[in-house]
């Protein structure tokens, strides 16, 4: 009786196994199936493997031109953009407007033309000249390298901008001009190449923050 | 042959596309109210509207302002009359005058954006307009005259 109840439970949990074992690779079956029929669109998110020790090394290098003249002047911690290798105040205290481009007879594109004026000590041009609007003020100057990586995936705090946003913003025309800034001024520490390479491996590794 | 448009009027000049607007305003249209001062955008004498905004027209290229509107000192009233002219001259704000065609421009679009602004309004839109002979106090004075003729006369109108 004993032996017989235990060759039908054994019998019983076979099949019941290769109910499973069928069950799981049908299963399988229609997954890739459905991810096959359903194509995801190209690109939509960009393609991240997660190295954050890539990723704080390539943001160190990062976080050096952010913070050269280039680009702090007009990521200013007040409401009036810097000036010079010194980073001093823009003379005649230009204002940031709600917009960022400026207020009543002191808007940037009144002195700031599409291209850059010739001669030293002469107005840096860009046919889209302003700083971060009011609402969201993208402050580098003062920043840490902890707190700018930080600020920079923030969607809150980086114009709204996703992953595929923020690699394109390497080459966005303000960005570009840090390159071309007139004479008389320096150029960032690194090449715009190199700056984008860095850039892009520090967010395509998860754009992980270094510690301080 | 650049066109431009000045105080509602066109000009066909003869010049290079790089050439100042200022340049173009004063020697080949001829309107001399508008003034050469630093040359490089940094003291407002020479603000003229171009499309209703005070730029500095020593560094505008005249490629900028073709086809645009432009507006000098000369077409800011027909007679004299802008409510900024008439408190200019009620409180004799200049003193040497050279700079207050671009102050008197820079004003105008500060009273048309801001119809009532406070001195600190005052201070932030007038701050790149420099006046060597000091007449600051005079200018924001008349500012605010100005807001209450402005103000009287669209009452009236």
């Amino acid at each position: 009786m004993t032996d017989r109840f235990l060759k039908f439970t054994r019998g019983h949990a076979g099949a019941l196994r290769m109910v499973t074992v069928l069950g799981v690779i049908g299963s399988l079956v229609i997954l890739m199936a459905f991810t096959l029929h359903h194509d995801p669109k190209p690109a939509a998110t960009p393609f991240v493997v997660k190295d954050s020790v890539a990723s704080v090394a390539a943001f160190k290098k990062v976080y050096k031109v952010l913070m050269s003249p280039r680009c702090i002047n007009c990521h200013p911690s007040g409401d009036i953009p810097l000036q010079g290798d010194d980073s001093h105040l823009h003379t005649m205290a230009p204002s940031r407007g709600v917009d960022g481009k400026g207020v009543y007879a002191m808007k940037c594109a009144n002195c700031h033309q599409p291209t850059n004026t010739a001669g030293k000590h002469t107005p840096p041009g860009n046919p889209d000249w302003h700083l971060p609007p009011a609402n969201m003020k993208m402050i580098f100057q003062g920043r840490s390298a902890h707190q700018l990586a930080k600020q920079l995936i923030n969607p809150k705090q980086n114009g709204n901008k996703d992953l595929k946003k923020l690699l394109e913003h390497a080459d966005d025309g303000l960005v570009l001009s840090g390159w071309n800034p007139g004479e008389g001024r320096t150029l960032p520490p690194l090449s715009h190449a190199e700056f984008k390479k860095q850039w892009t491996i520090w967010l395509k590794t998860g754009a992980y923050a270094p510690a301080k | 042959m650049i066109s431009l448009n000045v105080n509602d009027q066109n000009f066909d000049i003869d010049a290079d596309p790089d050439m100042p607007l200022l340049w173009a305003i004063r020697d080949l249209v001829g309107l001399t109210g508008t003034k050469y001062g630093c040359g490089v955008a940094q003291c407002g004498a020479c603000v003229v509207h171009l499309n209703g905004e005070a730029v500095r027209s020593c560094i505008t290229k005249v490629s900028r302002a073709r086809g645009q509107k432009i507006r000098t000192i000369e077409g800011l009233s027909k007679n004299n009359d802008h409510p900024l002219q008439l408190a200019w001259n009620e409180v004799n704000v200049p003193q040497c005058g050279y700079c207050h065609s671009g102050q008197l421009m820079s004003a105008a679009v500060l009273l048309r954006e801001n119809p009532k602004p406070s001195d600190a309004d005052i201070d932030q839109a007038m701050a790149g307009n420099i006046c060597r002979c000091g007449t600051y106090l005079r200018i924001r004075k008349a500012i605010h005259l100005a807001a209450e003729l402005q103000k009287k006369g669209e009452t009236k109108g």
